[in-house]
């Protein structure tokens, strides 16, 4: 990791919220920044752009030190190496997509002519050599979008950031766009930061995921390691897998309030224990036989997700179950019901929690 | 809703009144002077260049008639009788000239009360040696006239065509008063302003004496007007000024006609 | 209020607590100029715009009234950029000092202009005793008491707009190499636009009408300093009140008649 392209120790505090984060990015490489709202992706970004100065820490790119509370140094947005893809695009609405596109070019010193053609050159790239000349409120939001992609991109920067960048985008679009996407972020030389609260966005768009929550990182890696070991609760809602914390002495995981998960995992000392919702079986009455994991629960909430029902049941512990709606019937299923909850030890997941 | 509802009748019968104000010609609407009695309000329009010695003389002639109030309105004596014309509720008119007092149609017999006769405004100290109307054709020297159309800039213009010189102003004033204040402040080095001006503001400029002033000699005409609210009171007021205001007026400059 | 009913309906729709004071108000700001027509002696009209001096102070007034919203803007623009951009102590102190040849007295602004800038002036003695500039009794005194008075009204228009319009555009700008002052000239001013366009408007009309601290500050002369509010009322003060009232209604029309002109061409452009 001593060769990242980003090297970054991001601290920022505003009221009572503080960011700190360490991010590096290597060349070529893209990061997503994943958490949910009010975790500080955004704050991550204006700092990284010199829109927001660090409060301390230290930001080097490329091995230049561009902000540096404790040395004194900051260098202002316009000098840093950087171009941003803002989650509304941010347009100039008084310019042709041409000039929109131009206009990195145009303040770096390309004469004019040159930069339209860099601008061309970069419409052209993302499909919209025919909409130069439109203004920005004539583009939809899918074409806005690539606009302001070749903007940011026709600076060459050396890292690239992207604040949601599919956000604004109605579902159809945003599928379209986001293989788009993926094949220009692949084609980027430098770096690339990705920030998003999309799942889907993150595993497809980038390489390594840093998970942020309340202004720090949770847990970072690849999208395999983290959909098979998420380490909270937000990450686990996110790869939509069950996820407990609780003392493993072998098989046997003991949770908060006594109760105990059985894997096929052997870990000792803290530990998660993971499994899906399709994992979770449910019988009308206490069934005998083979699951180790079996207890009684109340049936919460239920609701449909995708072709299946998901139904949320209390108990010891808290589980969601997806099961079909036939089975669904058969079992009448409805908020209040009794029923008998029965997990396959080789259905989870155990692992250390440090 | 109501709230609103009120407030909308208020202003229509705001806009309403306003109307009513328009369409004017009360005929003699005053109220406080019935018989012979001298009391109540008495509304005097009176030239700029009376400020001070009519406010002397109001005030005194209040404490001679117990029961009456003088209010004044002092304006330049066109724009005064521009607003007589147009309905304004005056009970006395007191003009720098004649002609605007000819204007006001309403206006019972005048009387000329006072005469007033220019003077040159100079700074302090005249640093600029200023002795007559010759010395103000200088193109060094910035010199302040009243504009033709009020009196003291048609007296002006008969002085210095009698004085057959050349004076080239650099603005024209509207009142005597604002050609006065342009020489204090030091903006012109000389104005021609009225005698009785230069002595109210002694303290701030010299008055300089010039013998064509005699030949733009300014009558002062003061008369009852005919839709008086109060023309008892107005009368008693205009017979104050014509016997006892004199020697206020005389004091103050004015010579006595 | 549904969408539909907004479609169809439109002014059958308006709620009555809304429309009787709204009608009632544009009576009260027609109903004087109703009155000024009404008195206008109308065959006497072309004759007065023939007068050399009606066409002076019409000239002058033009001239003075455009170079004041030049002066302004030059000034102004900046001046609401600050105001609505920089954090910096006593703002709002100076927001409020910016209204006060607002509620000033425009005769009382030309005093204070005097004090400054005239010939015994804080600053007008030296101008005078350095560089042998007066400003007093000029055209260039006339474009100043204008400026004097009109400059809020554009500071003001500009600064709110500015206000509303999304500063992260110019960090959008920044991202992409622009400096504070690219971002100002390339981004900032086409975005406000519309918003400088109509201060300018309201501060050229101001201008135009400017008579109070124009008649103290630059006096009055024909040619020089007369412009058409200055011949209004000197017209009315030799009690011809007709020449006044048709002198006033030619200033009006021409106005009228330019801003219309402008907002054709460029005011409803962008």
């Amino acid at each position: 990791m001593t060769d990242a392209l980003l090297d970054a120790h991001l601290v920022v505090r505003r009221g009572t919220f503080q960011l700190d984060v360490e991010l590096r990015v290597g060349r070529g490489e893209t990061v997503a920044l994943l958490g949910p709202n009010g975790a500080g992706k955004t704050t991550a970004l204006r700092s990284l752009a010199g829109l927001t100065p660090l409060s301390d820490g230290r930001l080097s790119l490329d091995d230049r030190v561009l902000d540096h509370p404790r040395g004194r140094v900051w260098t202002p947005p316009e000098d840093r190496p950087i171009g941003v893809v803002f989650q509304d695009y941010l347009l100039f609405p008084h310019l042709s997509a041409r000039d929109n596109v131009a206009f990195g070019p145009r303040r770096h010193g390309v004469e004019r002519r040159a930069a339209h053609a860099i601008a061309d050159r970069w419409l052209d790239r993302v499909g919209l050599a025919e909409f130069g000349r439109r203004k920005p409120r004539g583009l939809s939001g899918g074409q806005a979008q690539r606009v302001a992609l070749a903007r940011a991109l026709a600076v060459d920067p050396v890292l690239l950031l992207l604040d949601e960048p599919l956000a604004a985008l109605d579902a159809r679009t945003r599928l379209e766009t986001r293989t788009e996407l993926h094949r220009h972020l692949a084609a980027h030389p430098g770096a690339t930061l990705l920030v998003t609260h999309d799942p889907l966005d993150a595993l497809v768009l980038a390489d390594r995921l840093v998970i942020v929550e309340h202004g720090r990182v949770v847990q970072e890696g690849d999208a395999a390691t983290i959909t098979a070991r998420p380490r909270t609760d937000y990450v686990a809602q996110l790869v939509g897998l069950n996820l407990y914390r609780g003392h493993a002495d072998g098989h046997s995981v003991d949770l908060a309030g006594g109760f105990t998960l059985t894997s096929t995992d052997s870990v000792h000392g803290d530990a998660y224990v993971a499994f899906p919702p399709a994992a979770v079986a449910l019988h009308p009455h206490q069934p005998n036989g083979s699951p180790r994991n079996t207890w009684p629960a109340v049936l919460a909430d239920i609701q449909r997700h995708g072709d299946n029902l998901r139904v949320r049941l209390d108990g010891p512990i808290t589980v969601s179950a997806d099961i079909t709606p036939a089975a669904a019937t058969q079992l009448d299923l409805r908020p209040g019901r009794e029923i008998w909850v029965a997990v396959k030890a080789t259905e989870t997941r155990a692992y250390p929690a440090d | 809703m109501r709230r609103s509802r009120v407030a909308v009748a208020g202003l229509a019968a705001l806009l309403a009144f306003g109307f009513a104000g328009c369409g004017d010609d009360n005929p003699g609407s005053g109220t406080a002077s019935s018989g012979n009695a001298v009391t109540g309000p008495v509304t005097v329009f009176a030239a700029a260049s009376l400020t001070e010695s009519f406010t002397t003389i109001g005030e005194r002639f209040e404490r001679a008639r117990p029961g009456t109030t003088v209010t004044f309105s002092f304006a330049g004596s066109s724009a005064l009788a521009t607003q007589i014309n147009e309905g304004a509720p005056a009970d006395v008119f007191a003009s720098a000239a004649p002609t605007n007092m000819a204007a006001v149609t309403s206006a019972v017999s005048p009387t000329t009360f006072v005469r007033n006769q220019l003077v040159i405004a100079v700074a302090k100290g005249n640093p600029k040696g200023v002795t007559g109307l010759a010395g103000l054709t200088g193109a060094d020297l910035k010199v302040a006239l009243c504009a033709a159309a009020v009196p003291c800039g048609a007296a002006a213009r008969t002085a210095i065509e009698a004085a057959g010189v050349k004076i080239t102003p650099v603005t024209l004033e509207q009142d005597v008063k604002a050609a006065l204040s342009k020489v204090k402040l030091g903006e012109v080095d000389a104005a021609l302003v009225y005698r009785t001006d230069a002595r109210a503001a002694a303290a701030e400029i010299d008055g300089i004496e010039f013998p064509e002033s005699a030949q733009a000699m300014n009558d002062y005409p003061i008369a009852v007007l005919k839709e008086a609210p109060n023309p008892v009171a107005a009368q008693a007021f205009v017979d104050y000024v014509l016997a006892e205001g004199i020697t206020v007026l005389t004091e103050a400059g004015f010579q006595a006609s | 209020m549904t969408l539909t009913e907004r479609r169809t309906g439109t002014t059958a729709r308006v709620p009555v607590p809304l429309l009787l004071p709204a009608v009632l108000g544009l009576i009260f700001l027609l109903l004087p100029l109703v009155g000024l027509l009404a008195r206008t002696p109308w065959s006497t009209l072309p004759q007065r715009l023939a007068e050399p001096e009606v066409v002076a102070a019409l000239r002058l007034s033009l001239l003075t009234s455009t170079l004041a919203t030049l002066l302004c803007l030059a000034f102004g623009v900046p001046l609401a950029w600050l105001l609505a951009r920089v954090e910096f102590p006593g703002r709002r102190v100076v927001r409020a000092l910016i209204t006060v040849p607002l509620v000033l007295p425009p005769v009382v602004g030309g005093i204070a202009l005097l004090l400054a800038l005239g010939r015994r002036g804080l600053v007008g003695s030296w101008l005078d005793s350095t560089f042998g500039i007066t400003l007093p009794f000029t055209t260039a005194g006339v474009v100043v008491a204008e400026a004097f008075v009109a400059l809020p009204f554009l500071v003001i228009a500009v600064e709110g707009a500015l206000r509303g319009a999304d500063t992260r555009y110019e960090e959008a700008a920044s991202t992409l190499g622009a400096t504070r002052w690219t971002a100002f000239t390339h981004v900032t001013l086409p975005l406000v636009a519309p918003g400088i366009a109509a201060g300018a408007v309201l501060c050229w009309a101001r201008a135009l009408g400017e008579f109070g601290a124009t008649i103290t500050f630059a006096g009055n002369f024909p040619g020089i300093t007369q412009t058409m509010p200055l011949a209004v009322y000197q017209t009315m003060e030799s009690g011809d009140l007709e020449g006044a009232v048709v002198l006033s209604l030619i200033l009006l029309a021409v106005s009228v008649t330019i801003l219309a002109a402008l907002r054709d061409r460029w005011l409803t452009s962008s």
